[in-house]
């Protein structure tokens, strides 16, 4: 290991540590705010990159462990690590914490501090979600992150800010209680809270059922899949720029985490079980989800919808391994998807951001976020269109993009598994392109008709910079996606025997 | 028969607070006249001297003396610590909302002790006698102290009702305590036990008599369905009472629950078990969904409470040591939070504005940030969200409930959690979201409150982060771990 210093526990309390200094430094002096909250994110990212380049991809143990006990009454520790799963995400959550605070620089305008705060102290957390290896910690980071995601979202969101925060927090939190009850349960059984103990742990059909299901209604309601999904087009709606970016790049991502992290390693039986009720949402959320998206008059529900639709295939990749298997009867399709699913997190990651940062480029510019209201924006803002269309391009998962691979390969491995699967997922490659290109049409090409669209400015550098490092990374990762699969390939290996290893 | 000079050094601490207190109550008369925080101030030593005095001689192993009816044993000396603590911050914020609210009288901190007296006599009772006697003390001592405002008829409503309705619990409990007594022929809680383990009391008499001692303790600390004086109380009294009632009562209330049924009745978990279930469900349902409809604060913290009772229940329920250990744990955390979320509408309320009611918490953000923070604090550990120290008290009572099999229990009770977070979310709400009625900053009169309530709600996120400490306190003092 070439780190010799905590390096997780940096990247959880830095930002925290951060947050709160931000909180009281930068209280009458936004400058003062935003420096030092951009200096704490950008050296976040910094000291996140040795994860990747001290990673061993030969093992699919944890690694950058640290174990200090926490609450020694109930065995609960202060344990985190990473693995070829949890690592990849938690540099997204690194890279995205820059350019969200970036892209709130001039548009906040009121208690600035407060808001880069909330937003450093959440980034931290959501790192802690990610490489917790105990299940209360994991909690803890997973429920307190809802604090000030729930203050972002009402005090500078749109005019439903209050109906749509009080909708997120109490539907995230009704599903995650559940979780709880059953890390209780099993803590019970097994007098350990570490989720690598659950991993081993036997479990009857029963307990697994009920705790498939616990953990099924914390993950859909947070992925969010059909049909738990409705608090998300309101939460994007009103919340500003920033937290549509955070809540769709990573807070969506935790949901799918916690499906390969609790999930499929701690009741493979019922999973097997259950997995069609899986395949069944996920295919529906790809279909009706992106139909719904067609019809969106909001520029931001519509990505929202099409963000649910494109988690939809997450959820499909990683459930549809059962059924390769037994029209197959090896993993190699399984693998397939199931790296196809960690691939599409990542990308929706990027592309989702980049599509949220960008309409937020014209909310500032333009206060309406109807699609009605533009018309020609290619001519007023060449560049921007430029960037905004290569998103969109992404969106439909035009080849050479990320968007391409990760469902590529889940389209390709649910083919396996059974041809209507396939057949209904490829019928996201006709929606998603309906929904994305007519968006792109009725917005940046035509005729100018607009007065207002006829005063727009393009980019300025801090925008483009922003828009310029997506680009980047949406393309580098759909021209090159190897070695983010070669990080995660041997622990998606080893998921894919632990799903399949039966516990009763 | 010769008497037996019983040994008194167990109970130094009681007797030295009873020496002193009956002292204060002399000298206010005299004091009062020319200095006016005398009173006050020697409220506060007597405080400290008595804490002292319990850590010095902290018991490690349990004392019996009177003759069986007093007991002392780290259970004992850790509530009355905290009772003691939670106290010195109840008299901190009231002597400054009394000053605020004119009426700052000496009768106030004098009576507030006697009422610890009576707490520390309810946690270490042994017997029937001494139990009563230390629930009448605390009790009477706290119906003079929601009247003390006598120009507010609010405040000697609430006086009545809580008299007469204390009363009444009162009266079924001790009817209880005798038909316990007529069963076994005896007083003292091991010996009561040990004579329904041989099974040689009448079960009938047990029942019944189980049944009237659980209702009485259901009375006195506010779970359904004998819960209908706690919000007309709570919100009745002048806030300073409210605080005192809402918090340190409680630790003693549980004391006697757990010298009770614990000590006093194991053998007939069987009839209490059941009975304490239904309390403790429909405590937290009937606290989370009534609370969502107040629009006054200090009677959505005493549905809140009610609520809070549930869970406190939940530890009761499982009937082991390790739940009455979460419970002792629960019962602390909530007196802690409770003082801060009080103190909270102390330190912001006006001469002439009590401060208490949601609307008045609008755009607080805007007007004082940081005590804004502060609440926020408070509410979300009063919802039982991470990373506050109220997140851990819910968690570790439902693992005792989930570990003595009732699952379903639980499941009812982080159902009954997600709706009451609905109601602290709406404080949260008003704080942040809304626009301020009237503008301008706020601050709190005087910079002491600022420093108390900031201290306490920094508390519950430092014990949040480090509950090991506080949690193996409680598992130790029940011989556990």
């Amino acid at each position: 290991m070439l780190s010799s210093y905590p390096i997780l526990s940096t990247l959880i309390w830095l930002p925290i540590i951060g947050g709160l200094l931000v909180l009281f430094a930068g209280r009458n002096n936004d400058t003062v705010a935003k420096w030092l909250s951009l200096i704490v994110a950008f050296a976040t990212f910094v000291l996140s990159l040795p994860l990747w380049t001290g990673f061993d991809t030969t093992t699919a143990a944890m690694q950058f462990e640290e174990k200090i006990s926490w609450i020694p009454a109930f065995n609960i520790y202060y344990h985190l690590g990473v693995d070829g799963l949890s690592m990849p995400l938690v540099l997204l959550t690194t890279f995205t914490q820059v350019l969200v605070i970036a892209s709130a620089w001039d548009v906040i305008k009121e208690r600035v501090e407060q808001y880069m705060g909330a937003f450093l102290i959440m980034g931290g957390m959501m790192t802690g979600v990610f490489v917790a290896l105990d299940s209360i910690l994991f909690y803890v980071f997973w429920e307190a992150l809802l604090i000030p995601m729930f203050i972002v979202i009402g005090k500078w969101g749109g005019p439903r800010r209050v109906y749509a925060t009080l909708k997120f927090f109490l539907y995230t939190f009704f599903g995650s209680v559940f979780m709880l009850v059953s890390f209780l349960y099993m803590y019970y059984q097994s007098g350990s809270f570490s989720i690598l103990d659950m991993h081993t742990m036997q479990l009857g059909m029963t307990a697994q059922t009920l705790i498939f299901l616990a953990f099924l209604l914390a993950f859909a309601v947070k992925i969010p899949m059909f049909p738990v999904h409705t608090w998300l087009p309101d939460a994007h709606v009103e919340a500003p720029t920033a937290g549509s970016v955070v809540l769709a790049a990573i807070m969506l991502k935790m949901g799918g985490y916690g499906f390969v992290r609790f999930s499929l390693p701690i009741t493979p039986d019922a999973s097997m079980q259950l997995d069609w009720l899986v395949i069944l949402l996920s295919l529906i959320a790809i279909v009706y989800i992106g139909i719904v998206a067609l019809v969106q008059s909001d520029m931001k529900k519509l990505v929202a919808y099409s963000s649910i639709s494109h988690m939809g295939f997450v959820t499909l990749g990683m459930f549809v391994l059962y059924d390769i298997l037994e029209s197959t009867g090896s993993l190699q399709g399984a693998q397939l998807g199931m790296e196809g699913a960690m691939v599409q997190m990542i990308s929706h990651g990027f592309i989702s951001g980049a599509m949220f940062l960008a309409i937020g480029v014209l909310y500032d510019r333009m206060h309406t976020r109807e699609i009605s209201a533009y018309s020609g924006v290619v001519n007023k803002m060449p560049w921007f269109v430029m960037f905004a269309v290569l998103f969109a391009m992404a969106n439909v998962g035009l080849p050479g993009t990320s968007g391409f691979v990760g469902e590529f390969m889940v389209i390709l491995s649910s083919f396996k598994a059974n041809i209507w699967f396939g057949t209904i997922a490829a019928l996201t490659l006709i929606i998603g392109a309906a929904y994305t290109l007519w968006m792109v049409k009725r917005v940046f090409f035509g005729p100018v008709t607009n007065e207002n669209v006829e005063q727009l400015q393009d980019l300025n550098k801090r925008e483009f910079a922003i828009m310029a490092t997506l680009a980047v990374a949406v393309v580098a990762l759909g021209v090159f996606p190897a070695p983010l699969m070669e990080v995660m390939h041997t622990s998606v290996g080893h998921l894919l025997v632990q799903a399949t290893t039966s516990k009763l | 028969m010769n008497f037996v000079i019983p040994a008194f050094a167990p109970a130094i601490p009681e007797m030295v607070l009873l020496a002193l207190t009956s002292f204060i109550l002399v000298a206010d008369t005299f004091w009062s006249k020319r200095y006016q925080f005398a009173t006050y101030y020697a409220t506060q030593a007597t405080l400290i001297v008595v804490a002292y005095l319990i850590m010095s001689s902290f018991a490690t192993a349990q004392v019996i003396t009177f003759d069986g009816s007093f007991v002392r044993d780290s259970f004992a000396d850790i509530l009355k610590l905290f009772i003691v603590l939670v106290s010195l911050g109840i008299f901190l914020f009231s002597k400054e909302y009394l000053l605020q609210q004119k009426f700052f009288s000496g009768e106030y901190f004098v009576l507030g002790l006697f009422g610890v007296l009576g707490m520390f006599v309810m946690v270490s009772a042994h017997n029937f006698i001494t139990l009563y006697l230390g629930l009448e003390i605390m009790s009477l001592a706290m119906y003079a102290m929601i009247a003390l405002r006598r120009d507010a008829s609010d405040a000697i409503e609430s006086a009545m009702k809580y008299f007469v309705l204390g009363a009444l619990a009162t009266g079924i409990l001790l009817y209880g305590f005798s038909m316990l007594y007529g069963a076994t022929g005896s007083i003292t809680f091991p010996e009561i036990a040990k004579i329904i383990e041989a099974g040689k009391a009448d079960a009938v008499v047990l029942s019944f008599g189980v049944v009237f001692i659980v209702i009485g303790l259901a009375f006195k600390l506010g779970a359904v369905p004998f819960h209908m004086w706690a919000p007309d109380v709570y919100h009745g009294s002048p806030t300073a009472v409210t605080l005192y009632l809402g918090t340190a009562p409680k630790i003693a209330a549980f004391a006697i629950i757990y010298r009770l049924l614990a000590e006093g009745m194991p053998g007939l978990v069987a009839d209490w078990q059941t009975l304490i279930i239904i309390l403790s469900v429909l405590s937290m349902v009937v606290g989370a969904i009534v609370a969502i409809v107040q629009e006054n604060l200090k009677r959505m913290l005493a549905y809140s409470g009610i609520g809070h009772a549930g869970f406190l229940l939940l530890g009761v329920l499982a009937a082991n040591p390790d739940g009455y250990a979460g419970a002792m744990f629960y019962i602390i955390v909530y007196a802690i939070t409770a003082v801060a979320g009080f103190g909270m509408i102390i330190a912001l309320s006006r001469t002439g504005n009590e401060f208490d009611k949601i609307s008045d918490f609008k755009g607080l953000n805007a007007r004082n940030s940081w005590l804004a923070f502060m609440m926020l604090i408070v509410m979300f550990s009063m919802a039982g969200i991470p990373p506050f120290i109220g997140f851990f008290a819910k968690v570790i009572v439902i693992e005792e409930v989930v570990k003595a099999g009732f699952i379903w229990i639980a499941v009812v009770a982080v159902i009954t959690a997600v709706i009451s977070a609905f109601y602290y979310l709406r404080v949260v709400k008003a704080m942040y979201f809304d626009k301020p009625e009237e503008t301008g900053p706020i601050a709190p009169v005087s910079g002491q409150l600022n420093w108390a309530v900031s201290f306490v709600s920094i508390a519950l996120l430092v014990l949040g982060l480090m509950p090991s400490s506080l949690i193996e306190l409680c598992y130790q003092s029940i011989g556990l771990k």
